[in-house]
Order: structure tokens, then C-alpha cells, then sequence
């Protein structure tokens, strides 16, 4: 009995669409029953009157109230007629119709719904985005409408999903056809979710809905299953910068000079230590400028560890040139000292160092792929970084001074390269690069005394598989590794991926010593 | 005319060595035990527990560096992955001693107590046979030597050598220990094996079981020694050495350095794991740190502090380190990464022959001083 008053009242308004609001309706929105209130409120919204918006608006933010037979709108000492807006004399004690939060999650979507008729552009994209996750049945025929009025194309587009899931739920099976095929065409989880019950017998009695059901969640599934991928390539690309940004400075050192560097991974802590010490100065001195720190901290980590570097080549590593498994042992004591010197200045713990505000976020490319921006920065950085030390080996005086030591060290000698000098500047150059990778490090890993061993082994491998003595060779290496050891995560899982990169290098290598650029050239080693 | 095998081998060591050697197995099979069990407890001449695990963790220390010397010292490889093949025999006889735990273990079942813990019904196929003693036994000689031929093979064929093969051995056990750290790898993950009750029945934390397997590790260093420098002044010791100063001229002369390399190369990792499955029942753990990259190049530090190129040099190396290592972690455990780093910088730089070699030095010169006054014997 109620039902079919109901089914009437929803029929009569909307004949009678856009006259005036429907006194029974608004009249019901004070109704005992939460279930009659929703009723009404869905009522009124099917107007799409500019009157339904004041009324619901008010009722949501508590200024309805019900005085005998009459709803009205209070504000402030005035009170109005909820349904015809005219002007009436304050009732001597008006009561609030209860509002739960059912009634509340109701109104903000009714609220919503109607705000697709707002004359700005914006505030109907805005409504339209906030209604792809959350549509009901009832407002297929406002959504219809709205998609008549609406002229602009990205709106539209977004009614368009809307209205074919609120059609989902139609008794029509070809609307619901007309809506599945709609959907089939996006690439979101959500919808994918809104689908699947479709696919089922108890879900969809029609075969020919159903079966067009199975196809859409096919169609978008490979659509998820290509934007995900795509999310891996991109960090896998992330991971790539930061091997090398780690790879570059041992490109150098070990590369270029021949020295193995078992404290790289230490001067990347420098660097990520640098970023903290600047994090916690600005705290300190400048808080209005804190999101500056970054930008601050990079030539900090840029001298602190060039200075590591210097202090190292000139008390250890000078002595040992030509000894390189000599080498590997005393910067490996080097190395102890660091992660102890560490521990002691700033605690065995890891400390906190926070993105600037300007890092935080990212960009949605498709509903399921969203790229962070601190890693999108990471990205550029590594570039930035990648350009910087090929203009100072290929254009400058004192890369041209490297590379002819490292070519032939006496005879620069003779020609008067000074080779010590170049030697120390040299290493300190490539300890500077781990410091700018540490920064990098310390906007998306922790920081801690023990953060650079991770990197050791990871950074070597790079320059190994990108062959001696080779700017180009590390960076196909670190992009390389990155991205195969992010696919292969996709679907082995991280420590299997981790233990079949390793593998697959140890084979590489034993097909190409030399790794995949070598160096050209006839000379017997011993 | 070649002389038998037991008189080249008598006559690898001078009488002084053997008298050394002699006097160390005397101490550890007699004056240890005696010390151990008959002196009262509350006596100076104790020797308590502590003792007797630390003393026989060094010498499976003490093995490990031997065995890193002749690659290293011998062959001119530094391997960063020794650890690994350490770690193998460790694991292998680790099984075996699982197994031994029988219904012991906290949840009372035929598994050892990790299977159980994630739910699996039966042991995974390599834990067969590893409830019997003389078949992991076998593997702790064969597992390390399997990987080691494996990998040596393919490595020393395509001639990679100085830091790439180092860098390599590292990757090596870094990627075996992420592997050993996964449950599903079926070898107790993080936790690895510990809790162990017996070995061939009897208790292991018994004085009688300790004494016993700290003789057997004095026993298996000692013939090593003799081993070791048997091997080190044979023919393929001498070729192996020329094969370390200069590969490229042995090659010219007609001998292919693979086949020495790889057998050299196999021996000591078979050390290795002989001394892992000492270690494991001593020390009543096995985990997967053993395998990280730091554990490996600490061993090379034991061989370089001792002097590398003679035999006795790891041995004492191994004991002055981890006596020190010891000393440090209970006294100032803060300084000990310190006092390690600067050990490995002080001796690459100034004592690049180690202890032994400025023992030499130093003998050399108040040999010096005391035949002329004034040194004209220099050159």
C-alpha cells in the first residue's frame, strides 16, 4: 500500500517537474521513518528545481524545521515556506526533524547530484567526479537529464559512466546492455568491482548482458593489467635513477681510476646525513622556510662528501694505486668507520627525514597508476645530475685531464697533468655524485648508519654490467636493472627478483667480461 | 725418483713446525680437557665453558682462514664469498642435527619445529637422508664443492679475475644469503637452525660432547696445516703460485691455469664447509647472516692481519682478531667497528706481509745489529 503511494508520488512529481516543489514531498522530509526521508529526498532531487537545492541544503545544515503541518526554513529571526519560498510568520515552536547520518551520506549525494545543473563549468565537473564511486538506481533519470543539458565534453564524459551505472540496476535488460557496454570502455578498478556481480548468473538473469558483462571486465582488465605494468616500468625507471645516481660516482672512481670503493655506499649516507643536518637546521633557524631545505642541502651533501672523498684519497687511497685488492680491504675499513662514526654523532637509530611539501603527491595518469612526485623529481635529478658530470668530463679542463690520465698516466705525466692533484679531484668528484645520490636516497628511503650497504652491491653490479670506464655504459645498466628487477618483482616477488638479477649478472658477466660497452683496445693484463 | 707420499709430507714441515704442532695438539687433546674437567671450578687453571666455545669457534675461524690463504695467499684471488661455502656445510650438518631433535622440539612433532610452524606436512625433498649421519657428512664436503666447481668453472673460464671475480663471489653470497632468508626456501629463514639436543645420540651441550668436538676441531686444523703445506710446496703449489705473479707467462709456458685454479679453488671451499659443520654443533646456531657480504670480507682481514702467503700467518690472524673481536664487543662494544676499520686501513697500508712478516723484519733486523755493528751486510 505504501509502496504504490510512493511509486505515485515519484510519478506525479515528475510530471509535474520544474512547477513548483511538491508540498507532500517536502512535507514527508519530516517524516518518523528514515526510509520515508530517503524516499523524499530522492523525490526532490528528481526536480532538479533550484528550490529542492535550497530545501536540502537546509536540511543539511540543520535550518528545516517542522511547526504542525508546516516545513519551513528558519534563518535567523525569518522563516520561509520550505516548499513555495514565501515569507511566513515565525511558528511559536518549531521542532528539527532528526537527521541521522544515513540521512546525511543522502543528502550530501543528493546534494551533488543536483549541483550537475550549477551554471559553472566547475563546480558540475566537480560533482560529476564525485559521482563515479557512488550512484544509485534512482538517479538514472536526473543523470539522464543533466546528460541532455550538458555541453561540456569532459562533463560529459564522466555523466556518461555515471548514468550507465546508475543504469546497471535498471528492469530494462537493454539499458542494461547499453550501460555495460558503456563501462567496457574504461580502465577503472572501481567500475571493474561495479561489473563483476554482472558476470554471475544470480547477478544478471540476461545471457546477453551477462555475457557482454564478462567481456567488459575482460576489456578493462587488460587495460588494468597494461597501466600496471606501465606503473612498474615508471619504478623501475625510479629505482634505475637511483642506481644511478649511486653508480655514477663509482663510474668514476672505480671506472675511470681503477679504484674499488667499498665506502661508496657510505658516502651515499653522507649525503643522506647532509640532508637531515640541513632538514634539522631550518627547523632550527628558518621554519617558514623549511620546504627549502632540499634545494639547500644539495651542495651541502655535494662539499661534505667531496671532502670525505679528499680526506680519504689523501691519507689511504694515495698509497695504495695499482693495489687494487688492497684497495677493496682498506675502504672496507674505511666504510666501518663511517657507519661507527655515524652510530655515534646521531644515534643507532634511523632518523626522519620528511619530503617538502612540494614533493608530496603526484600525478594521476589513470585511475590506478598515480606517479609520486618525489619520485618524478628523483627521475629529473638523476638526469640533471647524469648531464652535469658529462659536461665536467667531456667539456671542461679538468675532465679532459681525467681522461687522459686514465688513459695513459705517464705520458700525461710528461705532458704536465698534474696526476696527483688530478687523482684526489677526480675522487672527490665521484664522492660528491654519491652525496647528491644520498640526498636523492633521503627523500624515499630511510636514513641510517647501515643505509649504504644495501647500495653496495646493487651500485657495482651496474658498473660492472656497464663495463669500466663508461659514463653511457652505468646508465643503460642502472635503467636496465631497475626496470627488469621491477617487472620481474611484479610477478616473482621482491627477494626471488633480487636473487634471479644477481644470477642473470653473474652469467652476463661470464659472457662479457668487459660488460656491455668495452673498452677497445689489445693489452695483456698482468 | 719420487720419494713415498707419507716422506713428502713429513718433510713439507721442519722439525720446529712439527714441535709447534705437536705442542698445540698436546695442549687441546690433553692439558684442555684435564683443565676443563679435573681442576675444581673455583681454581685459576679452570678452563670454563666460555672458554672451551670461544677457543673452538676460532679455530674453525682459524680453518676458514686457512683455507681463504691458499686462494688468496697462494692464488692471488681474493674471494668475498667465502662465507657462503662456510655457511653451506654449516647448514648441511645443521640438518642433520635438526633431525636429531627428533620429538623434542616445542611442538612435538617428526618436523623440525619451523616446518610446522608453516604448516608443511613432510620434508622437502634435499632434507632426505639427513637423519643419517654418513650421508650429510658427504654433503658438507659436496655442497660447498658442488657450488664452488660450478661457479669456479664458468668464472675462471672466461678468465675473470682481481676485483670482478671479488666483486662477483660477493654477489654470489649476497644473493644465497636473500635466498636462505625466505621460510620457503626450507631452511628455517631469519631464525635459521638452533635449539639442537644431540649428536649421534649423546647430548651436544654435555662437557664430554664439547671436549670432543673441540679436539676434533684442533685435530682438523692440525692436519690441515700439514695438508695445506704439504700442497702449498707440491708442483701444483709451485705452478699455482708462478700462475699468481704472472698468468699470462704460465699460459705462454703450456699450462692452462683453469684446472689449477678450479682444484685450488674447490679445496678450499671443502675446507670451508668442513669448518662450517664444526662450528654449527660448537656454537648452537646457524643463520643466514653467516652468508652477508661483511662476514666474508672479515675473513680476508684474519688472513691480511696474520700474513698472507704463509700458513701460519690465518691462524694467528684468525685468533688476534677474534680474541680482540671477543675483548671489544664486552668491553667497548661501541669502539669495535673502530678498532676493525682502522685494522683493516692500518694493515693494507703499513703491513702489507702482517704479522708474520714484521715478526721476519724484525728478527731480521736484531740479527743484523747483532752479526756486525755497523749493517754493510744491506744492500
Amino acid at each position: 500500500m505504501k509502496n504504490t503511494i510512493l511509486a505515485f508520488l515519484l510519478l506525479a512529481s515528475s510530471l509535474a517537474a520544474q512547477a513548483a516543489l511538491d508540498p507532500v514531498a517536502v512535507r514527508q522530509l519530516a517524516a518518523e521513518d528514515s526510509g520515508d526521508k530517503v524516499t523524499a529526498i530522492r523525490q526532490l532531487v528528481q526536480t532538479a528545481d533550484p528550490d529542492a537545492v535550497r530545501v536540502l541544503k537546509a536540511m543539511a545544515e540543520d535550518s528545516l524545521f517542522v511547526a504542525g503541518d508546516q516545513v519551513l526554513i528558519i534563518e535567523g529571526e525569518q522563516a520561509f515556506d520550505a516548499a513555495t519560498g514565501k515569507s511566513v510568520k515565525m511558528p511559536a515552536s518549531p521542532e528539527s526533524p532528526t537527521v541521522n547520518n544515513r540521512i546525511r551520506g543522502e543528502l550530501a549525494a543528493a546534494l551533488a547530484a543536483l549541483k550537475l545543473f550549477d551554471a559553472d563549468p566547475v563546480v558540475r565537473l566537480a560533482s560529476a567526479q564525485k559521482l563515479q564511486s557512488n550512484v544509485n538506481p534512482a538517479m538514472a533519470p536526473l543523470l539522464g537529464r543533466a546528460l541532455e543539458r550538458e555541453t561540456d565534453a569532459q562533463i560529459k564524459a564522466l555523466l556518461t559512466l555515471a548514468y550507465a551505472q546508475a543504469n546497471l540496476g535498471n528492469s530494462d535488460p537493454a539499458a542494461r546492455l547499453a550501460a555495460v557496454k558503456a563501462l567496457a570502455e574504461t580502465s577503472s578498478p572501481v567500475i571493474k568491482s561495479v561489473l563483476l556481480p554482472l558476470t554471475e548468473k544470480a547477478g544478471e538473469p540476461d545471457d546477453k548482458v551477462r555475457y557482454e558483462a564478462i567481456a567488459a571486465v575482460k576489456s578493462i582488465d587488460s587495460r588494468l593489467a597494461m597501466t600496471e605494468n606501465l606503473g612498474r616500468v615508471f619504478s623501475g625507471l625510479s629505482l634505475g635513477s637511483i642506481l644511478l645516481l649511486a653508480a655514477l660516482g663509482l663510474a668514476i672512481t672505480y671506472g675511470v681510476m681503477g679504484i674499488i670503493n667499498m665506502a661508496h655506499g657510505e658516502l651515499l649516507m653522507v649525503g643522506a646525513y647532509s640532508a637531515y643536518g640541513m632538514q634539522t637546521l631550518f627547523r632550527a633557524w628558518f621554519p617558514e622556510a623549511i620546504d627549502w631545505y632540499l634545494p639547500a642541502a644539495i651542495p651541502v651533501a655535494f662539499f661534505s662528501a667531496a671532502l670525505v672523498g679528499v680526506v680519504m684519497e689523501r691519507t689511504v687511497i694515495r698509497w695504495l694505486y695499482g693495489r687494487t685488492l688492497e684497495t677493496l680491504l682498506a675502504t672496507w675499513g674505511i666504510s666501518l668507520v663511517l657507519i661507527q662514526s655515524a652510530r655515534v654523532l646521531f644515534g643507532a637509530q634511523n632518523v626522519e627525514v620528511s619530503n617538502p611539501s612540494w614533493m608530496s603527491g603526484g600525478i594521476e595518469i589513470m585511475p590506478n597508476l598515480i606517479l609520486p612526485w618525489n619520485r618524478i623529481i628523483i627521475v629529473g635529478f638523476a638526469m640533471f645530475v647524469l648531464v652535469l658530470v658529462w659536461v665536467l668530463m667531456n667539456k671542461t679542463r679538468l675532465g679532459m685531464f681525467v681522461r687522459a690520465v686514465t688513459q695513459n698516466r705517464p705520458m700525461a705525466g710528461c705532458v704536465g697533468v698534474p696526476t696527483s692533484r688530478i687523482d684526489t679531484m677526480a675522487f672527490a668528484l665521484g664522492a660528491g655524485i654519491a652525496g647528491l645520490g644520498g640526498v636523492a636516497l633521503s627523500q624515499i628511503s630511510n636514513v641510517g648508519p647501515d643505509m649504504g650497504q644495501g647500495y653496495i652491491v646493487d651500485s657495482f653490479m651496474v658498473v660492472v654490467v656497464g663495463g669500466v670506464g663508461q659514463l653511457a655504459g652505468a646508465v643503460w645498466a642502472a635503467l636496465g636493472l631497475g626496470i627488469f628487477s621491477k617487472l620481474l618483482e611484479g610477478w616473482a616477488g621482491a627477494v626471488i627478483a633480487k636473487i634471479t638479477v644477481l644470477v642473470a649478472i653473474i652469467i652476463f658477466i661470464q659472457k662479457r667480461p668487459q660488460g656491455i660497452f668495452a673498452l677497445k683496445g689489445r693489452f695483456v693484463d698482468n | 725418483m719420487r720419494k713415498p707420499l707419507t716422506i713428502r709430507i713429513l718433510a713439507s714441515l721442519d722439525s720446529k713446525s712439527w714441535l709447534a704442532l705437536g705442542v698445540f695438539l698436546a695442549f687441546t687433546l690433553v692439558a684442555v680437557p684435564v683443565m676443563h674437567l679435573a681442576v675444581p671450578p673455583e681454581s685459576v687453571f679452570h678452563l670454563s665453558t666460555y672458554f672451551i666455545t670461544l677457543i673452538g669457534k676460532i679455530m674453525c675461524y682459524a680453518l676458514v682462514a686457512v683455507a681463504m690463504d691458499l686462494i688468496w695467499g697462494y692464488g692471488g684471488i681474493l674471494s668475498l664469498g667465502h662465507g657462503l661455502f662456510f655457511a653451506l656445510g654449516g647448514y648441511a650438518f645443521g640438518m642433520y642435527l635438526m633431525r636429531q631433535i627428533g620429538r623434542d622440539g616445542s611442538y612435538q612433532s617428526d618436523l623440525p619445529d619451523f616446518m610446522v610452524f608453516l604448516d608443511w606436512k613432510e620434508l622437502p625433498w634435499f632434507w632426505t637422508g639427513s637423519d643419517s649421519f654418513g650421508w650429510v657428512a658427504f654433503l658438507v664436503l659436496a655442497a660447498p664443492a658442488l657450488v664452488a666447481f660450478v661457479f669456479g668453472y664458468f668464472a675462471f673460464r672466461s678468465r675473470i679475475k682481481g676485483v670482478y671475480f671479488s666483486i662477483i663471489t660477493q654477489a654470489l653470497t649476497y644473493a644465497a644469503m636473500l635466498l636462505f632468508f625466505r621460510n620457503e626456501t626450507g631452511f628455517g629463514g631469519n631464525n635459521g637452525f638452533t635449539d639442537f639436543k644431540r649428536v649421534l645420540g649423546v647430548s651436544i651441550t654435555s662437557p664430554e660432547t664439547r671436549l670432543v668436538l673441540f679436539g676434533l676441531t684442533a685435530i682438523t686444523l692440525a692436519a690441515t696445516l700439514v695438508f695445506a703445506s704439504w700442497l702449498v710446496k707440491s708442483k701444483f703449489g709451485r705452478v699455482l703460485t708462478a700462475i699468481r705473479d704472472a698468468e699470462s707467462r704460465v699460459m705462454f709456458i703450456g699450462y692452462n691455469p683453469l684446472w689449477y685454479k678450479l682444484t685450488i679453488w674447490v679445496i678450499s671451499a671443502v675446507l670451508c664447509g668442513i669448518a662450517g659443520a664444526l662450528y654449527v654443533p660448537q656454537v648452537g646456531i646457524i643463520n643466514p647472516s653467516e652468508m652477508s657480504p661483511a662476514n666474508s670480507i672479515e675473513i680476508a682481514i684474519w688472513v691480511a692481519v696474520g700474513g698472507r702467503g704463509t700458513l701460519i700467518g690465518p691462524v694467528i690472524g684468525a685468533f688476534a682478531v677474534n680474541l680482540a673481536k671477543s675483548w671489544f664487543t664486552v668491553s667497548f662494544p661501541e669502539y669495535w667497528l673502530f678498532f676493525l676499520g682502522l685494522l683493516f686501513i692500518v694493515v693494507t697500508l703499513m703491513l702489507p706481509k702482517g704479522l708474520v712478516g714484521l715478526w721476519q723484519t724484525l728478527r731480521e733486523k736484531l740479527q743484523n745489529t747483532q752479526a756486525g755493528h755497523a749493517p754493510q751486510g744491506e744492500k
